[in-house]
């Protein structure tokens, strides 16, 4: 969870078993499963649009459907979204080999600018995907930053930007605000990735292992870690933090080194502009 | 048409995007993006991991000029901890015959 609130992803390498993974494969090619993004709710089932519980969809898939009921998958995704999350929309991202062009730096948050509660984006890799068939390309810790869409187009790499390339099977579940692009494909083969996103239907405190919570020690690296590409902005990216930690927690009183403490002094509440 | 206005004819312009630590033309780069109008590179997201020069500084001194600084704007009040766009954004050109 330090990583989450951290890096704004966790990652589950090669979670999804390799029949399974065969499954959902072989499901797509059958038809079963559409491309592209799942807009058009008007055209759906009531229980099959965004909103409705993510139970509801793909009960009856014998790919997907069993790769997101996988106990690790529903466990992740309750640590996360807590229980009964809700179905936001999703993508099935199909790539064909040799699509030289790679997407522009973009965030999914420009009309959500949460930080503290937040939805989750559920990336799962079928195949492998080396580094030229261009899994997407992250950036850790950018979760908290509100932009609209593609501000940031301009912008080719980052120090720390993390190419996602990784076995077949894996599963990462980012925070729905991280900064992200999709990359070229430059190998001869389709490159597929299916996403969706999830809402939260309660509360996402303590829904997580908080066995070691108390044994600060074991994180506070992770959840101070500054990423290269901040620049000097790294105490107020550390503010964000605390605060989602706090939340997730149910520590209102946590703090690392005193740096949301000392803006919360009894003085400093007089200040409208320390007011928490 | 001139030589002057030939040559002029046959120029094109590259760009260079750094952004920086802070507003230090010499401190560290931390994000990048060229864009090269003469056609002869392409450029993409997440095609280098290390930037092509480490500072500003480093790219005047390889024939680089600044056409833009980036421009302190202090936080509105009640946004002090808010973070967005990266803030320190020098553009660079240089021009060159193709």
């Amino acid at each position: 969870m330090a990583e989450f609130v951290a890096h704004g992803f966790v990652r589950f390498d090669g979670l999804v078993p390799a029949e399974l993974n065969a499954a959902f494969v072989a499901e797509y090619d059958r038809g079963e499963l559409s491309d592209g993004f799942g807009y058009g709710d008007h055209r759906k089932p009531e229980e099959l649009r965004g909103g409705q519980p993510f139970a509801n969809f793909w009960r009856d898939s014998d790919g997907l459907g069993r790769v997101l009921r996988l106990p690790q998958v529903q466990g992740a995704i309750r640590s996360l979204a807590g229980a009964d999350p809700i179905y936001d929309h999703h993508a099935l991202h199909v790539v064909q080999g040799g699509h030289r062009e790679g997407q522009v730096w973009h965030a999914d948050n420009m009309i959500d600018p949460r930080r503290v509660v937040f939805d989750i984006q559920l990336f799962y890799f079928p195949h492998d995907t080396p580094r030229e068939m261009g899994g997407t390309l992250l950036l850790p810790g950018s979760q908290y930053r509100h932009i609209h869409i593609s501000d940031m187009g301009r912008v080719r790499n980052f120090r720390g930007q993390l190419p996602i390339v990784c076995e077949a099977g894996t599963v990462l579940i980012a925070h729905h605000g991280i900064w992200h692009c999709a990359q070229p494909n430059l190998t001869s083969e389709r490159r597929i990735m299916f996403k969706v996103r999830l809402n939260s239907s309660g509360s996402q405190q303590a829904h997580w292992n908080m066995d070691d919570v108390e044994d600060v020690e074991s994180y506070y690296a992770i959840l101070s870690h500054n990423h290269a590409w901040y620049g000097n902005e790294h105490r107020l990216e550390l503010l964000h933090r605390l605060r989602a930690w706090r939340y997730l927690t149910g520590d209102g009183d946590f703090d690392l080194d005193y740096y949301l403490g000392r803006i919360q002094t009894r003085a400093n509440q007089a200040d409208p502009a320390f007011a928490e | 048409m001139s030589t002057r206005e030939r040559r002029k004819t046959e120029l094109r312009q590259r760009l260079l995007f750094l952004y920086t630590f802070d507003a230090d033309p010499s401190t560290g780069v931390c994000a990048w993006a060229e864009l090269d109008g003469t056609g002869r590179t392409e450029h993409e997201t997440g095609d280098d991991p290390e930037p092509p020069y480490p500072s500003v500084l480093a790219a005047l001194r390889d024939g680089w000029r600044v056409i833009q600084v980036p421009v302190y704007i202090p936080p509105y009040p009640g946004t002090e901890h808010d973070t967005g766009m990266l803030r320190f954004e020098f553009v660079l050109e240089k021009l060159e015959q193709v």
